[in-house]
């Protein structure tokens, strides 16, 4: 390509992934079976939802807990989950009251896949990348999170096959939940390390 | 090579843009795309690294102005050619066939087999991880400084992160070095570390209070210090 095209109609964009899947399936590369499936996989089974699984997990379990932080890969195996767009290994960061980790990469967009799924896209365009190594709390704030300058910030920029999720604090207000429902409370942005988990909403 | 897509630490990029409710995929092209690569790295057309330095290829103004999938496509369909699994004059007379009947659907062919294979591949996961046993250099705890290298090739060592002291926070394993692997020459597999460096030593006077980043590097990226 490399033609400055950027302003060309997405129509542009779409006759050129056309042609060159039309080529691939025809040479027994790819095939409309493997597009289905493979969207399918990330559209319904790989999301958030088994991050939520492996926080909730470690919120109930402390053993469970103490295994996630020593070898991420293999506690994460453990509930079934891994796979490409996992790198090779994986490893959870735990917030505490005096410790905020969040998660970038600078150079592309590595994310943890078999935990979160595929990434939104603001993860993956230029302000966030940018700026989440130089000016982290500002970043936070505009997501909404405040934290004192007495919390120390941990950024994690993934330069290699190596995958971080981060393992929010439970929140208050959750003592009385199962492990599903405190699952139901974790948000994809709480495991980028964008958000805290925020409690369930008082019953009225 | 200090491209376009080293990000960290640049300015003028403005407010992170969320969409809220945002689907999987914004149009059927970005399914395309995200199975043809699946595909083609399963299938060892090319290789991760390749991958990622054919996006690192692409012109600096098209990368910004484009997403992350047209991203992808840029690679793919530059590896592909440049490789020559597809025949470069193939893809434009097939793209100019579909630009005379856009609306002519592509026949559906399936391939249960390369199906299982795909789903198999993506419950695998990749094998950068390498059983290759070489010592590491440093222990967690050690000194190190980043080399102020600034190679025209592939390279996992962030422009903003070069030159500067940091503490090894951990040994990974031995990894595949993407700066080789990206260009043909093996895997050299290198002592990959968790290091730590303080916001001050990366961002001087400029630094927020307590702020520290991490990077994943290899070995040949540190000297001690």
């Amino acid at each position: 390509m490399g033609g400055q095209h950027s302003s060309e109609p997405e129509p542009y964009v779409t006759l050129r992934v056309r042609a060159l899947e039309s080529l691939l399936v025809e040479k027994g590369l790819l095939s409309s079976d493997v597009v289905d499936k493979l969207v399918s996989v990330y559209e319904n089974d790989v999301g958030p939802m088994n991050g939520a699984r492996v926080v909730a997990h470690a919120w109930v379990d402390p053993a469970y807990k103490q295994r996630l932080l020593a070898d991420g890969t293999a506690a994460i195996a453990e509930l079934g989950f891994g796979g490409r767009g996992g790198g090779d290994k994986m490893i959870v960061v735990e917030n505490t009251r005096t410790v905020h980790n969040l998660v970038v990469c600078t150079l592309c967009s590595c994310y943890p896949w078999p935990v979160l799924g595929l990434p939104p896209n603001w993860y993956k365009m230029p302000a966030y990348r940018s700026r989440a190594v130089l000016e982290p709390r500002q970043v936070l704030t505009e997501f909404g999170l405040e934290l004192p300058d007495t919390v120390e910030i941990r950024v994690w920029d993934s330069s290699a096959e190596v995958r971080y999720m981060v393992l929010p604090e439970r929140p208050a207000g959750a003592e009385h939940l199962g492990e599903a429902e405190l699952a139901g409370l974790v948000t994809r942005d709480a495991m980028i390390g964008v958000a805290r988990v925020t409690g369930p909403a008082p019953s009225r | 090579m200090n491209g376009v897509h080293d990000l960290g630490g640049m300015q003028g990029f403005g407010p992170v843009d969320r969409e809220a409710n945002e689907p999987v995929f914004h149009a059927d092209w970005e399914k395309s795309v995200l199975a043809m690569n699946v595909a083609a790295l399963t299938q060892r057309l090319y290789n991760v690294d390749e991958f990622r330095h054919g996006i690192e290829r692409m012109a600096p103004a098209h990368y910004l102005g484009s997403g992350y999938y047209e991203h992808w496509f840029a690679s793919i369909e530059r590896l592909l050619t440049e490789k020559g699994i597809v025949n470069r004059a193939d893809l434009d007379a097939r793209i100019a066939a579909l630009r005379a009947r856009p609306a002519e659907p592509s026949p559906r062919r399936d391939d249960p087999a390369l199906t299982a294979r795909m789903l198999q591949a993506v419950r695998a996961g990749s094998a950068a991880k390498s059983e290759a046993t070489p010592a590491p250099r440093f222990r967690a705890g050690d000194r190190v400084r980043t080399r102020n290298t600034h190679p025209p090739g592939h390279t996992r060592l962030p422009r903003y992160a070069r030159g500067h002291h940091g503490t090894i926070e951990r040994f990974h394993g031995v990894f595949t070095l993407p700066d080789a692997h990206a260009h043909g020459h093996g895997r050299q597999p290198q002592p990959l570390y968790a290091v730590r460096f303080e916001g001050r030593e990366l961002w001087g006077e400029s630094a927020e209070p307590g702020h520290s980043v991490y990077l994943d590097l290899w070995e040949s990226y540190l000297e001690p210090a």
